[in-house]
């Protein structure tokens, strides 16, 4: 049971994966134009993210070696498909705003990441926790970067006028935040708090975070399957 | 024809794959570092998209024929990973040197956005056959023209003082952000 709340615990803090360990960086980008779209795609992640942990790890004595990575790919792949289903006949209107991204599920880094890192290798009760884990702390992040654009883009969160009903108007939205480059800005301020959090927390920790040009996470960035694996220990 | 271009200049120039639409931001943060790498990753970045399309078309009418629309991300990504690992073994084969420098990230182009992306949005927008190509050409022109300009970017980005915390990922997203900001220059062109 411990071991199960240190997961969840580390997955929502320690090893966030929106602000740590920075993976799914495309549906982060792109969905996040308002707070109530970053959370229905935190929350449909999460769900996938769950189940899949549980079946890989169900599976993991019987998935070969060799064919396993096609394998974990057709199991996300059915939940995706059955989410995009539930979405469609419940969440008409989230399911609409996401579009294409609802699909494009199958493809997000953390979901493969956690199956071939994590739940391959760990019992189903842990690998849920952890699924749980990741799941809520990908909510929380994509949810927190949804506000922080909505509430600077429209002056509005969660569709509530902040800004004519609480501020009195003083606030001029800046609409380019919630316009593509809006998403940049936001992520690399979010990104440098977090290289400094990170410099002066964990100044001796030899990790894979920073090669010879000091390009800070340049591997974990591209390399969204092996760095699960790899760098989880560094951010501890 | 008319018609065929503004799909390829939209894709490549409006709706661009990276800095509009996020997708494939992996290999654009992560392997645009140098100029050369930049080139091999567009390149089978572009392959691939070019391939899965019109290894896909068939299906997709197949699907849709037999109203089993709902199959088609299960195709799709087995297609791409077919794709994929095909693309691996011809370049192994063929250019040692390329297959040594893209490392990993030939592997993570079955993960990449960027493919998958493109095969479902033709399949939204019902684009025929040759629409489907001319989108996919576009979409892989544009992946190489903002990664290409990343690349050129980052260069100089090495040789100037950068503040601490901004360094690495963060200025790269800065320099995606304003770069987005000028790609929306091109909204007008399509009409």
């Amino acid at each position: 049971m411990n071991r199960c709340l240190k997961q969840i615990y580390g997955g929502i803090v320690t090893e966030n994966p929106t602000f740590v360990l920075m993976l799914g960086m495309c549906p982060t980008l792109a969905v996040t134009t308002e707070a109530r779209n970053g959370l229905g795609m935190g929350i449909s992640t999460a769900a996938v993210l769950i189940l899949s942990n549980m079946l890989v790890s169900m599976l993991r004595n019987i998935i070969p070696g060799n064919v396993r990575i096609p394998a974990y790919i057709v199991i996300v792949a059915t939940l995706v498909t059955v989410a995009g289903f539930i979405m469609q006949a419940y969440f008409k209107h989230i399911y609409d705003a996401l579009g294409v991204y609802v699909p494009l599920i199958v493809v997000n880094c953390i979901i493969l990441g956690r199956a071939e890192g994590f739940a391959s290798k760990h019992d189903v009760v842990l690998s849920v926790c952890d699924g749980l884990g990741m799941g809520t702390g990908f909510t929380l992040g994509l949810t927190v970067i949804g506000a922080v654009r909505e509430f600077l883009g429209k002056g509005t969160l969660f569709d509530y006028d902040i800004n004519n009903n609480i501020l009195g108007g003083s606030f001029t939205p800046v609409s380019i935040m919630v316009l593509a480059p809006g998403a940049f800005f936001v992520l690399a301020f979010i990104c440098a708090v977090r290289n400094s959090m990170i410099r002066s927390d964990r100044k001796n920790v030899k990790s894979c975070q920073s090669d010879v040009a000091g390009n800070t996470d340049e591997k974990c960035m591209g390399n969204c399957m092996v760095c699960p694996g790899n760098c989880r220990e560094s951010n501890r | 024809m008319k018609e065929l271009i503004i799909i390829l200049l939209g894709a490549m120039l409006i709706d661009n794959v990276i800095l509009s639409r996020f997708m494939g931001i992996c290999p654009f943060l992560g392997v645009s570092g140098n100029t050369k790498s930049a080139q091999g990753i567009s390149l089978s970045v572009a392959t691939a998209i070019v391939l899965t399309i019109v290894i896909t078309y068939p299906i997709r009418k197949f699907l849709s024929i037999h109203n089993l629309e709902y199959m088609q991300t299960i195709m799709f990504i087995l297609i791409i990973a077919a794709v994929v690992q095909l693309l691996e073994m011809i370049i192994k084969r063929y250019n040692k040197t390329l297959y040594d420098m893209l490392g990993v990230y030939l592997a993570l182009i079955t993960t990449n956005c960027a493919v998958l992306g493109t095969v479902i949005r033709c399949t939204m927008e019902n684009h025929d056959f040759v629409q489907s190509i001319v989108y996919g050409i576009g979409v892989s022109g544009g992946f190489a023209l903002s990664i290409f300009i990343m690349s050129g970017i980052r260069g100089r980005i090495n040789e100037n003082e950068v503040p601490v915390p901004f360094r690495g990922t963060p200025i790269v997203l800065i320099t995606a952000g304003l770069m987005a900001i000028a790609f929306s220059g091109f909204a007008g062109i399509g009409g």
